[in-house]
């Protein structure tokens, strides 16, 4: 099968930028945007389909099957992990391959989500005591451990921007992991971060549904979330 | 809504470190481990590593760690969890090592019980399952996302540091050069791939880098960004590796385009059988064989099985899963059941899946003691770029406790050793730029001689003939990054030319038995022309009552 790679060049930030369009073609069943890449950046040389010769294409991967979260791109304008992406279901064979628009491009595909970071060391997203693993809260506490702060979920937010107050549901995720597990007096400081940076920003526009990569129930996370946060607030 | 400060996001933190500072280089769970120890103390410390932590091959594993917690009623204790990590690993590991490991394992859970990981639980106690190896039952888990669990809660737990600033992450840096002054490391110098920009960090270094699958392109299980270039940089540099010759093959494995992806033990600690055809029916060949273990004997046997079936005249192996019950499915391997339909299109609940081994694990590594120390003074190694605990075959549950309390001893011992280091100021290292790196392997010719001289059946003829084909390739090599891969790959090759036996994870046609003069540790030093590979007592255990 052939399929036209339309991929987002861009050498640095400063930088000139168009899409460049590679053939690639592969009867590998499973084949994925991931895969594709890797292909092509192990072509002796790289050329376009205009025969011009191009530097290999920069873009971040490490587990290669939906565990890290390293590579989540624009594949057809939708967020989603390239390993993930498999070039069978796209449509006509033409593959459109650009970077996360939220974040700070570094080159190419590749962008700078340090900022997911940042966020939750500003909502002290840590435990100061112990936390409690019970039958009860289990399968929560699982669920919001698999976030993979792939930044999937804040693409398509309206209202989360990387310098905003909103820090949206990756911040969310791994705060309500701590929620569960944490005694009403141990969670007052994550509490207050939690109502500040998530709560009060979230417009409920549930663009973030059906999206995460990790399939992770963002929805009854966050109800529940909110539930022991505010529950407190009007107690 | 109030307008907030633009934010920047610097590609260099501030204020910069002194040299007490010790430098870990990877922040998985060894990096992780150590760093946690290192702050609990309140010593600081820089983690560096290419990517986050969210991103790190530890995220991968699957199928639980070992703690002989006994909540399971079977009378388990840590020296039965110490005598079957031996008898696995053929009785090649360091004996105090893997005793503190296993003594220490119970501690270990407990605490990420404390920090909130998800593993599966009842009333209060983290449930075990079965996995290879083991008579019991000694598996802490997570459905079959036990890394990512205990990675999300041990990540979480170091970022109250991180604010503190006595973890200090620089995330999207690599290692660029060891500074090694005759048999002393005095610090690092570290590559920002996001700007090229190279930095000096002075102090003890802790190596924490995974394993060396760049070696394997495609072959292996793990992650493209554990390329070994760490482990090759130190052997290049003069840090001895030891036993790189035994590489774990997990028995069961299937192939998507560009790497192998895991059927987790758990698969077959719930129930899973693994058959071949034989005249038209099914042969569940390890029942047979092995009837005390089964399909849960260690994974070299079960690799060793699978693949010799493969080589003879019916050829495939299928796992058969399909008679888990619902709620084994629901509640123990979700995971597993989503990540093959997502890959192979296939329910293993409904139909076996053929699997193959893949590389999976490299018991070898840098030498360390049971301290943690390379033979270079203030270089230190945890984690599976270091030869520790594992002998000649892993058991599966012990690579994440492994790096967990590696982590913990080598970070310990670092410290007690670091204050010695005279003080010097992390800085900008003029002149140098280092290339914006995105992960590669080796050649395809390379990757070739050593999929072939270093697979599960290995023979002195192929072996020598490799050795020869790769020094060719490296006569020709000007890129020190791939000079210093095939180098390790050398020192890979004359090591199990060297071994003239099969044990564990190393099977030699031609040397098919066991042979306890090589009951040895294989050390492999390099002097920057010469590699010579030699044979190391292995500790006789302290203590009477042992």
């Amino acid at each position: 099968m052939k399929y036209l790679l339309e991929i987002w060049r861009q050498a640095s930030p400063g930088a000139g930028s168009c899409f460049r369009s590679y053939v690639y073609e592969t009867e590998q069943a499973g084949a994925t945007v991931a895969s594709a890449l890797q292909d092509l950046n192990e072509r002796p040389t790289l050329t376009d389909v205009n025969g011009v010769t191009d530097s290999k294409i920069v873009w971040a991967c490490s587990c290669l099957q939906k565990k890290c979260g390293a590579c989540a791109m624009l594949v057809n304008g939708r967020p989603q992990l390239a390993c993930k992406a498999l070039l069978s279901e796209q449509k006509k064979g033409v593959i459109r391959l650009e970077p996360l628009r939220k974040f700070p491009l570094v080159a190419d595909l590749m962008v700078n989500r340090e900022v997911l970071f940042a966020h939750l060391q500003e909502m002290k997203v840590w435990a100061e005591s112990s936390v409690s693993v019970n039958d009860k809260n289990n399968a929560l506490m699982y669920e919001a451990s698999l976030c993979l702060q792939c930044g999937c979920c804040l693409e398509v937010c309206p209202n989360f921007s990387p310098t905003g107050r909103f820090f949206g549901m990756a911040a969310m995720v791994p705060s309500a992991r701590l929620l569960m597990g944490l005694d009403s007096v141990s969670s007052k400081q994550l509490r207050r971060q939690y109502r500040k940076a998530i709560v009060d920003g979230c417009g409920k526009s549930l663009a973030c549904q059906n999206i995460c990569p990790a399939g992770i129930d963002i929805e009854q996370l966050m109800s529940r979330s909110n539930a022991v946060t505010l529950w407190h607030l009007l107690r | 809504m109030k307008p907030r400060k633009q934010r920047e996001f610097p590609n260099q933190p501030t204020p910069p470190h002194s040299s007490a500072a010790v430098n870990i280089i990877g922040a998985g769970l060894a990096g992780l481990s150590a760093a946690m120890t290192l702050a609990e103390q309140g010593i600081p410390c820089r983690l560096v590593a290419p990517m986050p932590s969210e991103r790190a091959q530890s995220v991968m594993a699957e199928g639980g760690i070992n703690a002989a917690l006994d909540t399971m009623g079977e009378q388990d204790d840590p020296m039965e969890h110490f005598h079957d990590t031996m008898k696995g690993g053929a009785f090649l590991a360091d004996p105090h090592a893997v005793e503190g490991l296993c003594r220490h394992a119970p501690l270990i859970v407990q605490k990420l019980c404390s920090l909130g990981a998800a593993l599966q639980m009842k009333d209060g106690q983290p449930v075990l399952r079965y996995f290879g190896g083991q008579k019991k039952r000694r598996t802490a888990y997570a459905q079959s996302s036990t890394g990512k669990i205990l990675m999300t809660a041990l990540i979480d737990a170091v970022r109250k540091y991180e604010a503190s600033g006595l973890v200090r992450r620089y995330s999207h840096h690599r290692l660029y050069d060891l500074l090694v002054n005759g048999q002393q490391c005095d610090g690092v110098q570290v590559a920002d791939s996001y700007t090229g920009m190279v930095w000096f960090l002075p102090g003890a270094v802790i190596l924490a880098s995974g394993g060396m699958n760049s070696l394997f392109p495609g072959q292996t299980t793990g992650s493209v960004v554990n390329t070994g270039d760490v482990t090759a940089q130190a052997f290049v540099d003069g840090a001895a590796l030891a036993n790189p010759e035994f590489i774990q093959f997990h028995p069961t494995t299937f192939a998507i385009p560009g790497k192998r992806c895991l059927v987790s033990e758990a698969a077959r600690g719930e129930g899973g059988r693994l058959f071949t055809l034989r005249d038209g029916q099914k042969w569940y060949f390890m029942e047979e064989k092995y009837p005390e273990l089964g399909n849960l004997m260690p994974r070299d046997v079960v690799s060793r099985e699978i693949e010799m079936i493969r080589q003879s005249g019916s050829g495939q192996v299928w796992l058969d899963m399909t008679a888990l019950e619902r709620t084994v499915w629901a509640a123990k391997l979700a995971d597993l059941r989503q990540e093959c339909l997502d890959y192979l299109g296939k329910d293993p609940a409904e139909e076996p899946i053929e699997v193959s081994p893949g590389i999976h694990y490299y018991m070898g590594g840098l030498w360390v003691d049971e301290y943690h120390r390379t033979n270079i003074r203030g270089l230190y190694a945890a984690g599976e770029c270091a030869c520790q605990y594992h002998g000649a075959n892993r058991l599966g549950g012990n690579s994440m406790l492994g790096a967990i309390y590696g982590g913990q001893v080598a970070a310990q011992t670092a410290a007690e050793e670091s204050s010695q280091c005279p003080p010097k100021e992390e800085h900008m290292v003029e002149g140098l730029t280092a290339e914006r790196m995105i992960p590669t392997a080796v050649s395809q010719q390379a990757a070739k001689i050593f999929t072939r001289a270093l697979g599960i059946f290995r023979s002195g003829e192929i072996l020598s003939q490799a050795v020869t084909e790769v020094e060719e390739l490296i006569d020709h090599e000007t890129d020190r990054l791939q000079r210093n891969r095939l180098l390790l790959g050398k020192a890979m090759l004359l090591s199990a030319l060297h071994r003239q036996e099969s044990r564990g994870a190393h099977t030699r046609t031609d040397y098919p038995a066991a042979d306890d003069r090589y009951r040895k540790t294989t050390l492999v030093h390099f002097d920057g022309h010469e590699m010579t590979v030699t044979l190391q007592d292995i500790p006789e255990r302290r203590g009477e009552d042992r």
